[in-house]
């Protein structure tokens, strides 16, 4: 199956073979389909591609909150130790909000629109820090203060609907802050907002990161916000992922196919107007109806004989454990991790 | 640039408000306005594109819908090759309606769910062009091929097709009735990143081939410069900037242009640390816009004048560049 992701010392996520399955009426479909990558503390790795690529599943599958017709199959997720895969709901629950925690795309839809910002606050870290309900209060105020939010003080006892989508978005990333976690999972946590205020979200989660050493896992469908948040990259498509390697590299020498073509498929702004864009031809295959052998090859320039017969596996670059810092799932690349002749 | 100077603009957009009032109680009585469009002026020339950019509540895409008169203007003119169509009667608009078009940004829900490809591109030539159904459904196929769709698309339903092959449909039941203006509102926004290219292209290649004219609205910059010859910056109802698109991303020169450029995420890591302005704060409600210039609440340069008075579009230079700024920003590259 797919390799082992190399563990260091400073490993503190590690996603080996994550297999994801839903039953759907038109019969079981797998959304994650063999996923590793590992996430080392304090860094932050995106989880890049387009809609159907499984990118959200799998941090779904990884915070064990997936909706009732899915389940995690196969793989594991190691996290300090413990593979969460196997853990039973109260101890998950445990680490959920704690040790790990999440931000998602609306945060209207995942605040309580009845309870005050404080109190909502407050229910986590009394929940898993033991603070009185005065503590609580005190640094539900400092972490609103943290994230940026004016009148922190009042705004404590405000509902969420009184608050603007990007003030929104702050008291969600108070909230993921507040105990203090190892990891926070972003799931696409400033596709909603107006580029003014993304600039604002993603300035305010980088200087968090760096001052907390929080790890990140921050999933996005934009190039842009990659190049932006990202020191590690998953570029993912259709349930798997094809490569991975540190932002620089991706940007600079993309191996995968895929990851080539979505990169001449997207404007640039500081560069003068000129080029036509290449767009990639036809569209992401249904998980219904996936293709045999490599899922891209339909859609792909290189692809050749054995791309529709034989899956590819995510395999490090240059061959030889140690350097498995740039990683694709291509036929272009043999077992040794060296270009094929074409 | 396709545009000739020295013919008349296609479309002249002078003034143009809507309003929309805020009604309260058991009789709906009138609180106060929602001002979306609040004066707003710009040309468009026969096979140019003109962008419209600016974020959610800006007006943009108002502005588009009172172009092709799916809104009523409140007050102002738009003058559609020399007709005010802002007041003209239903009847006169009804013949007006095949020159101009609008394309969605959702064309899941633009396009009626149970009637199939071929039914939904004949339909406005029947209407319109008296057409028969065999000579109409032929022409839709002619359209289907002309916009990069099999052929087998005739007899299928919106829900069987992906969402890129949607907007191509989208666009060709747009340029079924041969327009000669098409308002396209966030028509790629919906679409996975791997599409939004695919019909660019496509919207490129028939503006070349059927000598179309485009206002393209939409928040994302990067799409508006590739497909823009003019841009038209909004902010809370009114103009801030019009011109060129070389201009606008070389030297813009209202503060909240340069603010929207620097904000926008390069797919280019090198320049994540790049010198920026990043302005806190939200954009203020419509209903209640800040008195003088609508931008002084977020504007790092704004003095008090700026905050008493509405700076008035002016000619900023060169190539029809027009700034609303008491203080526009040096003419130098930035």
């Amino acid at each position: 199956m797919s390799v082992t992701p190399p563990v260091t010392a400073s490993t503190l996520l590690r996603v080996d073979g994550l297999r994801t399955e839903f039953t759907t009426d038109q019969g079981p479909v797998t959304p994650v389909d063999g996923v590793g990558f590992t996430v080392a503390a304090g860094e932050t790795l995106c989880l890049v591609g387009e809609s159907g690529s499984g990118k959200s599943v799998s941090a779904l599958s990884i915070m064990g909150l997936l909706a009732g017709n899915g389940r995690v199959t196969e793989g594991s997720v190691m996290f300090e130790g413990q593979d969460l895969a196997g853990l039973p709901e109260p101890e998950l629950r445990r680490i959920r909000g704690h040790a790990i925690a999440m931000i998602f795309q609306e945060p209207m839809t995942s605040l309580n629109p009845v309870l005050t910002i404080g109190d909502q606050l407050a229910e986590t870290m009394i929940l898993h820090l033991g603070l009185t309900k005065a503590e609580a209060r005190q640094r539900a105020i400092e972490l609103l203060e943290k994230v940026g939010i004016p009148r922190a003080g009042a705004v404590v006892d405000d509902h969420p609907h009184r608050l603007s989508g990007g003030m929104r978005q702050r008291v969600m990333i108070a909230m993921a802050l507040s105990c203090r976690p190892k990891l926070i999972i972003a799931d696409e946590p400033t596709t909603a907002l107006d580029v003014t205020i993304q600039a604002q979200i993603l300035r305010l989660m980088r200087e968090l990161s760096a001052e907390t050493g929080t790890a990140t896992i921050f999933i996005t469908h934009d190039l842009g916000v990659v190049a932006e948040m990202a020191d590690r990259v998953a570029v993912m498509y259709a349930g798997q992922v094809v490569e991975e390697t540190d932002v620089y590299t991706l940007f600079d020498q993309p191996k995968h196919p895929y990851t080539v073509a979505l990169l001449k498929s997207i404007p640039h702004i500081t560069t003068p107007a000129g080029d036509r864009l290449t767009p990639i031809s036809g569209s992401v295959p249904s998980l219904l109806h996936l293709p045999t052998g490599c899922r891209f090859r339909e859609r792909c320039p290189h692809a050749m004989d054995r791309c529709a017969t034989e899956l590819p596996e995510l395999r490090p670059l240059g061959g030889g454990v140690g350097e498995g810092e740039h990683s694709v799932r291509c036929w272009l690349y043999d077992e040794t991790g060296t270009a094929v002749p074409a | 640039m396709t545009a000739v100077e020295d013919v008349g603009p296609l479309l002249q957009v002078r003034d143009l408000r809507r309003y929309y009032p805020i009604r309260k109680g058991v009789i709906a009585r009138t609180v106060g306005q929602v001002r979306a469009v609040d004066g707003v002026s710009f040309d468009v020339y026969p096979g140019e594109t003109v962008g419209i950019v600016g974020e959610s509540g800006c007006g943009k895409s108002t502005t588009g819908r009172a172009v092709v008169r799916l809104e009523a203007p409140t007050a102002g003119s738009v003058l559609f090759d020399g007709t005010d169509i802002a007041t003209l009667s239903p009847a006169r608009m009804r013949r007006l309606r095949t020159e101009l078009q609008m394309v969605f940004q959702d064309p899941y829900s633009s396009l009626n769910p149970q009637i199939r490809i071929g039914d939904l591109l004949a339909e406005p030539l029947i209407a319109h062009k008296r057409l028969d159904r065999a000579g109409a459904r032929a022409k839709a196929a002619e359209m289907l091929a002309t916009v990069g769709l099999p052929k087998l698309s005739l007899d299928r339903y919106p829900h069987e097709l992906s969402g890129g092959m949607r907007q191509r449909v989208g666009i060709a039941r747009a340029l079924m009735l041969e327009p000669r203006l098409i308002v396209c509102d966030e028509p790629v926004s919906a679409l996975d990143v791997s599409i939004q290219a695919q019909v660019l292209n496509l919207l490129k290649d028939l503006q070349g081939e059927f000598g179309l004219t485009y206002v393209f609205i939409s928040h994302g910059l990067g799409a508006i410069k590739y497909i823009s010859d003019r841009i038209v910056v909004m902010y809370l109802g009114k103009v801030m900037e019009t011109a060129t698109t070389a201009e606008i991303f070389a030297r813009p020169r209202h503060p909240y242009t340069e603010i929207l450029l620097d904000a926008y995420p390069e797919p280019d890591p090198r320049l994540r640390d790049r010198e920026r302005i990043i302005v806190e704060g939200d954009v203020p409600s419509p209903a209640n816009p800040p008195p003088g210039c609508v931008f002084h609440t977020r504007c790092p340069y704004a003095q008090d004048i700026c905050r008493a008075e509405a700076p008035p579009l002016n000619a900023a230079g060169g190539a029809r560049h027009q700034v609303a700024c008491h203080f526009p920003l040096a003419q130098e590259a930035s």
